[in-house]
């Protein structure tokens, strides 16, 4: 007995001692006034290098933290206007551009912001040749040449081209976040071993954004701190914290706690669950990537259109975006996702048995049988599951191949699938990044070094080649719209691809949280203009 | 006839120290050799894990060289054992992080929650276990193995995730995930110098009780929930060990002589319950350091688990190697100390 009182004291005391202890923390739980506090995986970040960042995390940071000559701007999605180039002009020729410099812009060190500056940074970008180096590759830019190409003259840059390319081409590629410029004089006083600042720049900051990198743990968060006298007006929070929480349903406590302002990686059970709460809301968006069945055609049945038109009425579009892929996914049947010049929105395909019947008879193909490859992501699986099943109903046997990702897209890039469920996400803000991968391929050989996605589906696109290689090169920006309008309908006719989704993101947000914008499907996360 | 030299007990004891050095390298050798070899033959090309969908051929011929992945495997090995000696556990591939540095920042983590689980599984553990082994078939030794068989059964990320909601999300007791409210977390950096990368001792030797408090009220709830798995392992082996030392003689011998029922038990028996209950204790400490995985990533916890496994879903070997030594490094340590203790208490195997 003795034993037990003494064990039900000393428990209850326990007990009480850490109530007390833990009670005025409690209370705390509310996000500082000032500060904005998101909750997001973001381990996926590898850089904030603006150089090398490539990441959706990082580029978020990037976006925030530094500007190019040319910006995206949150308030006219899609259109690039001027950043740090007040105005720009191409000559007669097509193949010089020169970018003058707005005056009176500092860095964040309190340097002012010179053509040299810029210059540097586009050049650093092709030098250290890290994984976006290659959108400004496509300019004829190669460690060599660049510093001939890319000049500072005076208060201008001068950007010289190898070919006569569409304007617009490269005022979009100038806003990826490759193409931002940093601080010359920060960035080579912090040079180790002719890194060109690539190390210390992983971790720090050197730009003209809203917000200075403070601090960077890797797989804990960061810290953006707002900075005075921005040109586009200073940030209306103080500033950004963000904490790497992996967990779905862990954000989803945090942010109806209170704990957050906004949680970026809500399920759409989360999503749904939290629709009763009247002290949250959710913001719809789309992002980036599409969600496509592709077929190889060294398999001849994959060249049949007609038996290609079959499997495109037999798909659930709508069912499926409607329940297992809710909130992930919206149905979107063209290779340029919502958001981009010349992106389709029209739907032409629907569920339809009975024609695919018809069309998988007239096509001749009998008993037909395919691999279809998949990763081992549970949305993946559930598309090829529908698939699979209404395929069934056509009377087209579906096998499926699940395995892991890097393994698959090893298979794919070695031309060894016979169908393949994938995704692709553009590289840059310009129609193009899609274009030449979906509809280019100029050399349908094994052994060719091509590699876009026309090639390793073996697919030659014939006329569709000159399309895309015209409209990469059109001065003119309304006709080069009709062009990527013309290719994607041609490639979704003719082509063995069939685009199914555009992915969608939900943030879900305190009720007080106005002005935060994702960046959709071109763009990335703009928090200058939140507010609480 | 010559006589022998009388052998020095320093000569023995030294023997002995030179033998658990020996083994404890070769534990570890092993150890590196096994995970890096489980990270090789593993079907999936690290290469095309990191440079992504768009790389050309080229460019994935370069990372392959500067990794160092198109040397002979056997070489591989010796310049990764080489830089681990010199305190080089290599660069994270994904986050170009090294190594070292991730861990320990890691590691800190990971060893709060687990010490504290720990304390809370044993302070609870054996006074429970001991309960039930004197009064067998009770009501309290029915509840001490019902809680037990719970502790044992039940997933922990789901106790995990249903405590955070009773606690946190409904009645408002503790703080949420993550080591510190979002307003000292972005304070803690700068205003906290790391010591011991332990918050608890961090702020406590800063001052920062208000930090300090809130670190508390973070971290009782994944350490309570560790603690109770921990304390199912314990007290239900202290309760078979307690039994089986009660049916002795020499206790039965100690209540004849008139014995106080408590010195019997606490003094007497407990003496013997404790030398095969260090190990166990010991067993369960290293379990926890190696992190456990769900409950830190419920709890957004930056810790050993969290690290090693997303390192894994990547194949970013150079971090899983790291992470593994480091987990090896613990468990060899924290079984040499149980072997000290275990010479401790018992006198036969001094």
């Amino acid at each position: 007995m003795f034993l037990e009182t003494n064990l039900r004291r000393s428990g209850v005391a326990a007990c009480a001692a850490l109530m007390l202890a833990t009670a005025p923390a409690a209370l705390l739980a509310a996000t500082p006034p000032e500060t904005l506090v998101i909750a997001d995986a973001i381990d996926d970040i590898v850089s904030l290098d603006p150089q090398e960042a490539y990441e959706f995390s990082g580029l978020d940071v990037v976006n925030n933290v530094y500007d190019g000559l040319v910006e995206l701007d949150p308030a006219t999605p899609g259109a690039p206007v001027p950043g740090l180039a007040e105005s720009w002009s191409v000559s007669e020729d097509g193949m010089t551009f020169t970018f003058k410099m707005k005056s009176g812009i500092t860095f964040s060190s309190g340097n002012p912001v010179t053509a040299e500056d810029a210059a540097f940074s586009l050049q650093r970008a092709v030098k250290l040749n890290k994984s976006p180096a290659f959108i400004l590759n496509q300019f004829g830019w190669t460690a060599e040449n660049v510093e001939e190409m890319v000049k500072a003259d005076g208060d201008t840059v001068v950007l010289k081209t190898d070919k006569a390319y569409a304007p617009t081409f490269l005022y979009n590629c100038l806003t990826a976040g490759v193409a931002s410029v940093v601080d010359k004089a920060t960035v080579m006083a912090n040079e180790v071993n002719g890194d060109l600042g690539n190390e210390w720049l992983k971790t720090n900051s050197a730009g003209t954004g809203a917000f200075i990198l403070k601090s960077y743990k890797p797989n804990e968060g960061y810290l953006l701190e707002a900075r005075a006298g921005h040109w586009r007006g200073d940030a209306k929070l103080k500033s950004v914290f963000m904490r790497h929480v992996p967990e779905a349903a862990t954000q989803r406590l945090l942010l109806e706690k209170g704990d957050i302002d906004i949680a970026r990686e809500l399920t759409p059970v989360d999503i749904e669950g939290i629709k009763g709460n009247a002290d949250l809301k959710v913001q719809a968006d789309v992002g980036g990537q599409v969600f496509y069945l592709s077929f190889n055609q060294k398999n001849e049945n994959y060249k049949n259109q007609k038996f290609l038109e079959a499997m495109r009425w037999g798909i659930d579009y709508q069912g499926l975006a409607d329940t297992v892929l809710k909130g992930n996914m919206v149905v979107h049947q063209a290779f340029l996702p919502k958001g981009y010049l010349g992106a389709l929105d029209d739907m032409p395909y629907t569920l339809d048995v009975e024609k695919a019947k018809a069309l998988l008879a007239e096509s001749g193909v009998t008993d037909p049988t395919l691999v279809l490859d998949v990763r081992n992501a549970s949305d993946r699986m559930e598309m090829a599951q529908s698939i699979q099943n209404t395929f069934g109903q056509i009377g087209i046997k579906v096998e499926l191949n699940i395995g892991e990702g890097a393994e698959q897209l090893k298979r794919y890039r070695a031309r060894q699938h016979d169908a393949t469920l994938q995704s692709w996400g553009p590289d840059y803000p310009d129609p193009h990044t899609n274009a030449g991968s979906f509809a280019w391929n100029d050399n349908n050989a094994d052994d060719a070094s091509t590699g876009t996605l026309a090639w390793r589906n073996s697919y030659d696109p014939g006329a569709l080649n000159d399309i895309t290689a015209a409209a990469v090169m059109e001065g003119d920006a309304a006709k080069r719209k009709a062009m990527y309008e013309d290719l994607q309908t041609q490639h979704r006719e003719t082509s063995p691809f069939i685009v199914m989704f555009q992915i969608g993101y939900n943030s879900a947000m305190r009720n007080n949280v106005a002005g935060f914008y994702t960046g959709g499907a071109i763009d990335s996360a703009a928090y200058w203009l939140v507010t609480k | 006839m010559t006589a022998s030299l009388p052998s020095s007990p320093w000569a023995g004891r030294l023997r002995g120290l030179g033998a658990a050095l020996f083994s404890l390298a070769a534990t570890l050798l092993g150890l590196l050799f096994v995970t890096f070899i489980i990270g090789r033959v593993v079907p999936i090309d690290p290469v095309l894990a990191i440079v992504g969908e768009r790389a050309t051929e080229a460019q994935i011929a370069a990372t392959r060289t500067a990794l160092g992945l198109d040397q002979p495997l056997w070489q591989q090995f010796l310049i990764f054992v080489g830089n681990a000696l010199q305190g080089d556990l290599g660069t994270s591939i994904r986050t170009g992080e090294p190594v070292l540095q991730a861990v320990s920042r890691a590691f800190p983590a990971t060893l709060e929650l687990a010490t504290l689980a720990t304390i809370i599984g044993v302070l609870a553990g054996v006074p429970a276990g001991v309960l039930a082994a004197t009064r067998p078939g009770s009501l309290a030794d029915h509840i001490v193995r019902l809680v037990g068989l719970m502790g044992y059964s039940m997933p922990v990320f789901w106790l995990g995730l249903i405590g955070l909601l009773l606690f946190y999300g409904v009645l408002g007791w503790v703080g949420g995930p993550g080591r510190l409210d979002a307003a000292f977390d972005m304070m803690y950096e700068f205003e906290v110098t790391p010591v011991s990368g332990m918050i608890l001792i961090d702020t406590a030797l800063a001052g920062r009780w208000d930090m300090f408090v809130n670190a508390i009220s973070h971290l009782i709830l994944p350490a309570g929930l560790l603690g109770y798995v921990s304390m199912a392992y314990i007290s239900r082996m202290t309760r078979s060990f307690m039994m089986n030392e009660l049916g002795q003689e020499y206790i039965t011998t100690a209540r004849v002589k008139g014995m106080p029922e408590w010195r019997v038990i606490w003094v007497h028996a407990m003496r013997n319950v404790l030398v095969p209950l260090i190990t166990v204790i010991a067993l369960s400490y290293a379990y926890l350091l190696e992190g456990s995985v769900l409950t830190e990533t419920i709890f957004a916890w930056p810790g050993l688990g969290s690290y090693i496994t997303d390192a894994l879903m990547v194949n970013d070997m150079p971090a899983v190697l790291g992470g593994t030594v480091v987990v090896g490094v613990a468990f060899v340590l924290l079984n040499l100390l149980s072997d000290l203790l275990y010479r401790l208490v018992d006198p036969r195997a001094r």
